[in-house]
């Protein structure tokens, strides 16, 4: 009997191993163009080129420049523990920081209640600069109106976006010097709301 | 008992949500509308149709004290085979589907089938049984879901029927889920299984 389940999990193996193989390619495809579009609607412009990604902690960060070169902004993935598991957006800020728009890419919110953060905040914080204003929801004395009900979703969602604003603008003033960026002297410092 | 009646006993007389009580695990936990509860029903009832008929096949060739382990193996493989195909070939449906399909191996339907039907039928016996419990499922799920959504947020399927405002909340969190799943059960062991 031993020889029956060592054979049924060889088989197992080998099945998944090639699915896998024949699969694998395809699904990174597809998450690229996921990704490529996500990019796009959050930057609000089709004309755009996309750097490769860097990492930092938990953010994923892709600077983005129009067709001719020139610097719009910078893409993050970020995330942050909500009611129920982690809620991970997609962000898009321009040079000085402010919200271009924002897509929810994955999150196990409460239908109804927390899961409307995807549409509940697009008229609300876009336009806004994490930095220049009280990036906290009203109930905390901030500028954000949460969702109805879902204080912990909303703080959660904006706390994500505050830290990746704070990690780009860090960022950005560490390596100034070193790029091209000539306009560092004109990037506020992100005061920290805790 | 022909393949039809096999088919009708999955969703009435051994209907896994409110007879067998089967499975209350994602049905708790994913009914928070009617389209999830349907999602994790259809995507059940893909794994459990497949399953059956895999293990009505080769259950000859396993002996008894190793058919457990066995049966595990080839579901969880299977699951995952689908997991990956779907998501390279129908996105669409991953978007929707993909956070319950992990869920489905562990769900005591697919084993419990896989022992108490596929282990004792023929293959083709077995494929309607896993298209009669499925159905069962995903009907139970999706009237659980429906249930839960148009008392806590005023719409089915996402369509809102007398507004938000007047959603109880309760019934889309975790107590609204055991109180609806009752009061279904009562009236499905009153009225359907009894007719």
């Amino acid at each position: 009997m031993l020889v029956v389940l060592t054979v049924i999990a060889i088989i197992a193996a080998g099945v998944l191993a090639s699915v896998n193989a024949v699969t694998a390619p395809q699904i990174e495809k597809i998450n690229a163009e996921n990704l490529a579009a996500g990019i796009k609607a959050v930057m609000g412009s089709d004309e755009i080129q996309v750097s490769d990604p860097w990492e930092k902690d938990a953010f994923v960060v892709y600077d983005i420049n129009d067709k001719a070169g020139a610097k719009l902004g910078k893409a993050v993935v970020t995330s942050e523990n909500g009611f129920s598991g982690a809620i991970k957006v997609l962000v898009g800020f321009n040079t000085e920081g402010d919200i271009l728009g924002y897509t929810v890419l994955e999150h196990a919110e409460t239908p109804g209640l927390g899961a409307k953060a995807n549409e509940w905040f697009q008229d609300k914080i876009v336009g806004m600069n994490p930095g220049k204003s009280n990036f906290t929801v009203s109930k905390d004395g901030g500028d954000v109106d949460a969702i109805t009900a879902s204080t912990i979703t909303s703080r959660a969602f904006l706390k994500a976006i505050q830290n990746a604003y704070n990690q780009i603008m860090a960022e950005t003033d560490a390596t100034s010097g070193a790029t091209q960026q000539t306009t560092a002297s004109d990037i506020e410092t992100p005061e920290v709301i805790e | 008992m022909n393949n039809f009646k096999v088919l009708v006993n999955g969703i009435i007389k051994e209907n896994p949500t409110f007879v067998l009580l089967l499975g209350m695990c994602p049905t708790l936990g994913t009914t928070s509308s009617a389209l999830n509860g349907m999602s994790m029903g259809l995507a059940t009832m893909c794994v459990l149709i497949v399953s059956n008929f895999l293990i009505a096949l080769i259950k000859k060739l396993i002996p008894d004290a190793v058919r457990i382990p066995a049966y595990i193996v080839v579901i969880a493989s299977l699951v995952t085979v689908l997991q990956m195909l779907i998501k390279a070939y129908a996105p669409e449906i991953d978007k929707s589907l993909g956070l319950f399909i992990p869920l489905i191996v562990v769900n005591c339907i697919i084993l419990g089938r896989a022992e108490s039907f596929a282990a004792k039928n023929g293959p083709i016996a077995s494929i309607f049984d896993g298209i009669g419990i499925g159905l069962g499922f995903t009907l139970g799920l999706t009237a659980l879901g429906a249930v839960r959504e148009l008392l806590g947020t005023g719409a089915i399927f996402g369509v809102n029927l007398w507004g938000e405002e007047y959603g109880m909340l309760m019934f889309v969190l975790a107590p609204g889920a055991f109180l609806a799943l009752g009061y279904l059960i009562v009236l499905f062991n009153k009225y359907v299984k009894k007719a």
